[in-house]
Order: structure tokens, then C-alpha cells, then sequence
């Protein structure tokens, strides 16, 4: 404790130590993920509700979701969850260009991601599945599945809930774009790696929501044959 | 209080060994959804897909988060904020489920 710090870098001065310093910055983190629990939260819940309400036309809208496309998007966010830990490993060893090289890949696969999620999107509108135009069908005894109120309720929290997470996803790219020049610029050291370390918390996290949205939206219709 | 140990890096090795175990619960969970499992008991499909998820989510939490590598009171809020999220649900739902009538036969929707 009694260490001059003053010379330290990276150390703010209103801790009196790098450890602090870090530990008080993991649990900030850990903090504003838990309100993005209970944010994300409320619209499983919403999904509970719906769900027990409507269990047939929940299998039904899920059905008309690609499992192949959710499937590679879940494969493509777990890979993406590996390199930022071995980001953040990289930042702790000290390795600068691995650091910068693992934080590009990262990148990339979330990018990877948001262009699958586009793709899904609109094949989604041009089959008037979006809760948009055409979304009620062109006349009320049209029998597409899509026109059945409970599976428009399954639409409705399909886009709500993806659009969400997809929207997480590109904040998440926003912040690795200015990690990837603070790592350039040899802006972190073995002691000073902080900003990383709970970016990574963010970027699993939002991997967390993907975990749960993929067998819940994509999944539950999968057993189901034909329309 | 002072359990302030050197800071705690996770090596390459486990999160690859981590990696391997959720491609192979991802598999599971895809592999499952394709049966209809109804016949056997009504919820047992979401049942599975649930505790997969779960199981995968408890992987990602204690290692890539590091939570098991972390200190006392970093372990103690992620367990107070999950526990609060299942108040949400569980205390919600019971209401639904405790009241008569519902869910609502479609044809009164």
C-alpha cells in the first residue's frame, strides 16, 4: 500500500492500486451486465408467457426459421467467444500483435454474424414475415401459417428479441473497432489490460443471449414436418 | 478479507477444452430438437433444450468470464443478479399458472 503509484501506468489516481483498480472495474462491468439480464429478462418472459399461451403456434413460427443459418450463427458466435478469450489471454502474456490479431478475428465473425442475421432478415420480409407490410395477409381467411395470430405473436418476439441482440452485436463491433486501435497503438501492458478483459464480459455475454434465443426461436418448430 | 492473490490467467488449453464441449452441447441440442419428444412427455423437448443451454451458458460464465477466477464478491453478484432474474420468471409464471382459465382457449382470444 505504502508503494509510490504515482508513476504506475495505467493506474487512475483515485485507486491506490492496479489490483483494485481492476477488481473495481470487472465488478462495474459485472453490474451494468446484470441490468442487461434483467433487461433481456423481461423479454424471456415475455417469450414464457406467449409460449404456454400459444405452444402450437410457437412450433409453427419457429418452423418457418432457418435451423441452418441460426445453427451456423451459433457455431460463428461461439467460435467468436473463443478468440476474445484468447484476446484478453493475449493482452495478459503481453503479446501485442496476437492481441491485435485475435481482436480482427473477433471482429470479423461478429461481422460474419450480423451479414447471416441480414440475409435471414430479409428473406424474412420478402415472404411478409416482418410485422410490417403485408404482415396481415391479403385478405383474414388466408390460410399461410403466417396469418394465424399466435404465430404472428411468435414473429412479433422473433424480431423484437433478435433485433435486440443484433443491435448488442453491433455495439459490440463498435467497441472491439476502438480496442483494436488501442491495442495498435501498444496502448496495453501485462498490468494495464482492463478495457479487454471486460469487453470480453460484454462480447460473452451477448454469446450468453445467443445460447438461449437459438434453441428457443429456432429449435422448439425443428421436430415439425412440412407447413 | 484480503484474498488478493496474483490476477489469475486462464490458459489457452481450457478454453479450448471449453470450446470442444460447447460445439458438442450445440450438437446435442440440434440433434434433440429434431425428435418430437412429446409422446414421451409433453415438455420434455424444451425440458432438454433448456438444460443444454443452461449447461452452456454455466461454461461460457465460469470460464470465459473468468467467474471461477474471480474474487468472492465478483462470484457473489453475478449469483445475486442470476438469482434475481429467476424471481423474475419463476414468480411471474406461477402467477400465470395459478390462475383459472388460462391460457385462454384460442377460439376466445
Amino acid at each position: 500500500m505504502s508503494e509510490s503509484h504515482a508513476s504506475q501506468y495505467g493506474l487512475a489516481h483515485h485507486f491506490s492500486s492496479m489490483e483494485q483498480q481492476r477488481e473495481a472495474g470487472t465488478i462495474g462491468m459485472w453490474i451494468f451486465l446484470l441490468t442487461e439480464l434483467m433487461f433481456f429478462g423481461g423479454m424471456f418472459l415475455v417469450y414464457a408467457i406467449f409460449r404456454t399461451t400459444y405452444p402450437s403456434g410457437f412450433e409453427q413460427g419457429s418452423h418457418l426459421l432457418s435451423v441452418p443459418l441460426g445453427g451456423l450463427n451459433t457455431v460463428v458466435l461461439i467460435v467468436s467467444s473463443v478468440t476474445m478469450a484468447m484476446a484478453v489471454y493475449s493482452s495478459q502474456v503481453g503479446d501485442r500483435k496476437k492481441l491485435v490479431g485475435y481482436l480482427g478475428v473477433t471482429l470479423v465473425l461478429g461481422l460474419v454474424f450480423l451479414v447471416v442475421k441480414y440475409f435471414e432478415y430479409r428473406e424474412k420480409f420478402e415472404h411478409h414475415l416482418f410485422p410490417a407490410m403485408g404482415f396481415y395477409g391479403p385478405d383474414p381467411e388466408h390460410l399461410a401459417v403466417q396469418y394465424h395470430q399466435p404465430v404472428r405473436v411468435f414473429l412479433w418476439i422473433y424480431f423484437a428479441m433478435t433485433g435486440l441482440h443484433a443491435l448488442h452485436m453491433i455495439i459490440g463491433a463498435g467497441m472491439l473497432l476502438v480496442l483494436i486501435w488501442m491495442a495498435h497503438k501498444g496502448r496495453f501492458t501485462t498490468s494495464y489490460n482492463s478495457p479487454v478483459e471486460i469487453c470480453g464480459l460484454y462480447w460473452h455475454f451477448v454469446d450468453i443471449v445467443w445460447i438461449f434465443l437459438f434453441p428457443l426461436l429456432y429449435l422448439t418448430g425443428y421436430h415439425l414436418t412440412g407447413h | 478479507m484480503s484474498e488478493h492473490t496474483e490476477h489469475h490467467i486462464v490458459s489457452p488449453k481450457i478454453y479450448f477444452a471449453i470450446f470442444g464441449a460447447l460445439m458438442v452441447f450445440t450438437a446435442i441440442t440440434v440433434a434433440v430438437a429434431r425428435l418430437d419428444l412429446a409422446p414421451v412427455w409433453g415438455p420434455l423437448n424444451i425440458i432438454v433444450a433448456l438444460t443444454v443451454a443452461v449447461i452452456k451458458a454455466t461454461l461460457v460464465i465460469l470460464y470465459f468470464m473468468h467467474v471461477r477466477y474471480s474474487s468472492r464478491l465478483t462470484q457473489v453478484i453475478v449469483i445475486a443478479g442470476l438469482f434475481w432474474l429467476v424471481i423474475l420468471l419463476v414468480m411471474t409464471m406461477s402467477d400465470y399458472f395459478a390462475r383459472r382459465g388460462w391460457p385462454t382457449p384460442l377460439g376466445q382470444v
